[in-house]
């Protein structure tokens, strides 16, 4: 009994690190420019897709390598390119709206779009038949009683931690962070006071973008079948979330990914698994419905 | 007799439509697309009550739709056919052809009853937090519909078509299409009436300026109810003609891209505009149904003239890639849409010497 | 019975004591002022009376009814009206429409009235019309009827807010630094304007200014509060010779 707790412990663990992932992508991003980036599903579904076609690459030309030398380039490398595609969504799609001073619903609606073609495009471009993602390392397993972790699990989950620290550390002990958390504040102030805040709203998008590419290495090696709506779903529940746990707060965002995958994990083990989302979503609804900040987010009051 | 004008106009236009369809002169794929604009536009002009007067961003309006489809659908199969879970007909057949406006409006009132729940939250969040309100319940009315396999889960219902038949029996007319050009009207009608009247126009004051109305009497919370609950009875009437047309509904039709769809039209057409609304919907139908004739020719273009492999076909996807496009770019271009929040009659101020609009 | 009575009102934000044991009295026809400098509190007690905020001790009541937990739009309806700091008209609907929707809480008909358009809905947008444009003549304001707010001078859009105040027909009227943001011509049109409408409505105004000039002209009774407490309260005589309130605004002469 114990051992099934832990066993399904650590699933909703290593489940819960994906969301957390997405999730501090939709936040960062969210929190410097109060906006909902629905397009950050999909890019993690693209930072997926550019894993495969990395990994199938150099798995292919460069043959007698040790798989973990793909492994420690393909990650580096899907999330740099990941990076690209978000900044460059940035550029092309957001920047013109912000500079126009365009309602904040404008750029919301242009996001949604953005996620479908990138949705869409995939489909179109690549066709509806699945990926299987190629195997670059060797599963170990580790069997302490009836409980069983594979090394990729635990990394997985150290990952997560590890982004997590390393996110809190930028944001709240780097001048950029400052800078982050300043713009968050009055967008109109910051540049007069001489930061550069279109270098800082690029380099979110690095952050975010890059972290929803290293999920995407990741659940593909976890789950190695790809195909052009994985994000979509996930990116909402990631989203979603992120709002349960205060969105605009990292912490918030990281224990929501969490909370998200516990709840989902803890369904599963006792209805269908026709049910997992309609659990899941109702009870964020509810969370929301108590406490509509999200667990760590702050009520913003009017002053009129 | 200015007054009569846009009612007699219409009876004209229905008439014409229901006479070419008894004669053949327009077959029946023509039909069809007269009734999904007829549907897009009740969508349409719905949401744009929520999202586009009262400035509120609800990316959820399917699952009213779904609501709506479902329960007008189950009532009429259990009435009025043989079905394998239900069994025999409860009433004669022959008395589904009263019954249906009943039916309709049966999914129309559940529909709005279920908007009620969506507006409560409404009353203390607004903006990004109603968003994942609403797109959460569009998620969990689908998974709901997906795990009650009684009314066929995940694979869908049907049995409509045979009401229709049974319609038919009785009085050989194009019931659907006489009933979603009905339904239309109807709509429009209603949705004019409310936001022309000093009552609805509270709903632009929340908009504009949500404090102040509260402090200057009017009453959001009721006014929030009542927009939501106009909007999502709506959105049901259109889901409930949308399952008779096709005779068959699956819980995949009402998700989040359906969803979008709506959000598409509203924001094609100008936030605000009732107008734009309708305007938005026939162009949003026609190009959709355009782009399945013209995909193929421009696939057959471009492999002439070999810029593509021969081996890649431009398949119908493309549609939704190039819709999504067109709205990035309205965004960027001309993000009040078509209309703004301006109606016909701000456009062309002669019509106002035909119909009032505000 | 008194119109407003306000007794021991305290507000409390977190840790911020921003009103503490506020109370004064309306019988139904005065001109008070509340004056104090910036962040006293001035704005707090509007907001409380007019049902924005809930205190956190203290009772107001208006028209011998605790108002105290009401909603803001009941507490219009009783015949409370305000005007705010920074004008907030709905600027893309015309002055006509904004006159209009101040009615809403008296508007006499429901959604079914409106959507059936019975004859309960038609006389009551009627009267709504007819409320609006006597508002609108009596403030020489009709020629802006079908203008929108963000297109007009800043002086009228003062004007318009008020005229939208006016509508309501209310008891109280609470006036939020009106001359806020005026030049001195619209200044003195804006003195006329409420001495004029204290004369010919039965009405009481309280009003909150910062501009000294208007509040001596006009008022009849000031109170002056400063950190959420009350410091002086009198006629505009008294209060001006009033050495707290003196030091209240330019500070004591120790250095």
């Amino acid at each position: 009994m114990l051992e099934s707790i832990i066993q399904n412990l650590f699933n909703a663990l290593q489940w819960g690190s994906f969301y957390s992932l997405i999730a501090l992508g939709y936040t960062l991003v969210y929190g410097v420019l109060t906006l909902i980036n629905f397009a950050h599903g999909d890019i993690f579904m693209v930072g997926a897709y550019i894993a495969f076609f990395l990994a199938t690459f150099f798995l292919g030309s460069l043959q007698g390598i040790p798989g973990w030398v793909t492994l420690t380039i393909t990650i580096p490398l899907t999330m740099v390119l990941t990076a690209c595609v978000g900044v460059a969504l940035e550029r092309i799609a957001y920047r013109p709206l912000r500079r126009k001073g365009a309602n904040r619903l404008y750029v919301v609606i242009t996001a949604l779009m953005c996620g479908l073609i990138l949705e869409n495009g995939n489909l179109a471009l690549l066709g509806a038949s699945r990926k299987s993602f190629p195997e670059m390392i060797d599963k170990v397993v580790y069997t302490i009683g009836s409980v069983s972790l594979t090394n990729l699990k635990i990394a997985v989950i150290v990952s997560a931690v590890l982004v997590f620290i390393l996110l809190q550390f930028i944001v709240t002990q780097t001048r950029i962070g400052m800078a982050m958390r300043a713009i968050s504040y009055d967008k109109f102030a910051v540049p007069l006071m001489g930061i550069p805040i279109d270098a800082v709203i690029v380099f979110t998008f690095v952050l975010g973008s890059s972290m929803a590419g290293l999920a995407g290495v990741l659940y593909s090696m976890s789950y190695p079948i790809l195909d052009p709506y994985m994000g979509a779903l996930i990116g909402w529940k990631a989203f979603i979330a992120a709002v349960v746990g205060g969105i605009g707060d990292i912490r918030g965002a990281f224990l929501g990914g969490f909370l998200l995958g516990f709840v989902e994990i803890l369904v599963v083990a006792f209805f269908p698994s026709t049910f997992r989302d309609l659990i899941a979503f109702s009870i964020l609804l509810v969370i929301l419905i108590y406490k509509p900040t999200g667990l760590f987010g702050v009520a913003k009051t009017t002053k009129i | 007799m200015q007054r009569l004008s846009i009612p007699l106009m219409l009876t004209l236009l229905f008439s014409a439509l229901i006479a070419a369809s008894q004669t053949g002169l327009i077959d029946l794929y023509i039909q069809s697309v007269i009734m999904f604009i007829g549907i897009n536009i009740i969508l349409s002009s719905s949401l744009n009550i929520v999202n586009g007067y009262m400035g509120e961003f609800a990316c959820g309006h399917a699952a009213f739709m779904a609501i709506g489809a479902y329960v007008a659908s189950i009532l009429n199969v259990w009435l009025f056919t043989k079905d394998k879970f239900f069994g025999s007909p409860l009433l004669p057949p022959e008395m589904a052809i009263y019954c249906f406006p009943l039916v309709l409006m049966a999914g129309g009132t559940v529909a709005a009853f279920a908007g009620m729940l969506v507006a409560i939250p409404s009353f203390k969040t607004r903006g990004d937090y109603l968003a994942i309100i609403t797109i959460a319940a569009n998620f969990i009315v689908t998974s709901t519909i997906i795990n009650m396999s009684a009314i066929g889960g995940a694979r869908g219902f049907m049995g409509m078509k045979k009401i229709v038949f049974a319609m038919e029996d009785v009085v050989d007319l194009p019931w659907m299409l006489i009933w979603v050009i009905i339904g239309t009207v109807f709509s429009v009608w209603l949705i004019r009436r409310y936001v022309s009247s000093t009552y609805g126009k509270g709903i632009i004051a929340i908009h504009q300026d949500e404090i102040a109305a509260e402090i200057m009497g009017v009453n959001t919370n009721r006014m929030k109810l009542t927009a939501f609950m106009i909007s999502s009875g709506l959105a049901g009437l259109a889901g409930a003609l949308f399952a008779h047309i096709l005779g068959y509904i699956n819980p995949g039709s009402f998700g989040i891209l359906k969803s979008t769809e709506c959000l598409v039209m509203v924001y094609l057409g100008g936030m605000g505009s009732l107008s734009g609304s309708v305007i938005s919907a026939i162009l949003f139908t026609l190009l959709l149904e355009g782009l399945r004739f013209v995909i193929p020719w421009i696939d057959a273009g471009l492999h002439w003239l070999n810029l593509i492999p021969d081996a890649y076909e431009i398949s119908q996807v493309w549609k939704w890639v190039i819709i999504p496009l067109i709205l990035v770019l309205l965004m960027q271009f001309r993000p009040e849409g078509i209309m703004g929040n301006k109606e016909l009659s701000d456009i062309f101020p002669r019509l106002r010497k035909w119909y009032q609009f505000k | 019975m008194a119109l407003l009575e306000i007794s021991g009102l305290t507000q409390n934000f977190g840790g911020l004591c921003a009103l503490s044991d506020f109370s004064i009295r309306f019988n139904g026809d005065e001109l008070t002022g509340l004056i104090g400098p910036n962040g006293a509190g001035k704005t707090t007690v509007f907001n409380l009376t007019s049902g924005f905020y809930t205190p956190s001790a203290g009772d107001i009541r208006f028209k011998g009814r605790s108002i105290v937990g009401l909603r803001p739009h009941q507490i219009t309806g009783m015949g409370v009206a305000r005007t705010f700091q920074n004008i907030r008209l709905w600027n893309d609907m015309s002055v006509l429409d904004n006159i209009r929707i101040s009615q809403h809480y008296s508007m006499g008909y429901s959604l079914w009235d409106a959507l059936m358009r019975t004859a309960v809905h038609g006389r009551g947008e009627q009267r709504i019309d007819r409320t609006a444009m006597e508002i609108l003549e009596s403030l020489n304001l009709s020629h802006y009827a079908a203008e929108l707010p963000r297109n007009l001078p800043y002086g009228i859009q003062r004007k318009v807010e008020i005229a939208r105040a006016l509508s309501i027909k209310p008891s109280l009227l609470l006036l939020d630094e009106p001359a806020a943001g005026l030049n001195s011509a619209d200044i003195q049109g804006l003195i006329q304007l409420i001495q004029w409408i204290h004369d010919t409505f039965d009405i009481a105004i309280w009003m909150i200014e910062h501009q000294m000039a208007v509040v001596m002209k006009l008022c009849s009774w000031i109170k002056v509060i400063d950190f959420g407490v009350t410091i002086a309260e009198g006629t505009p005589g008294e209060i001006q010779n009033n050495p707290d309130v003196i030091k209240a605004y330019l500070g004591d002469d120790t250095i």
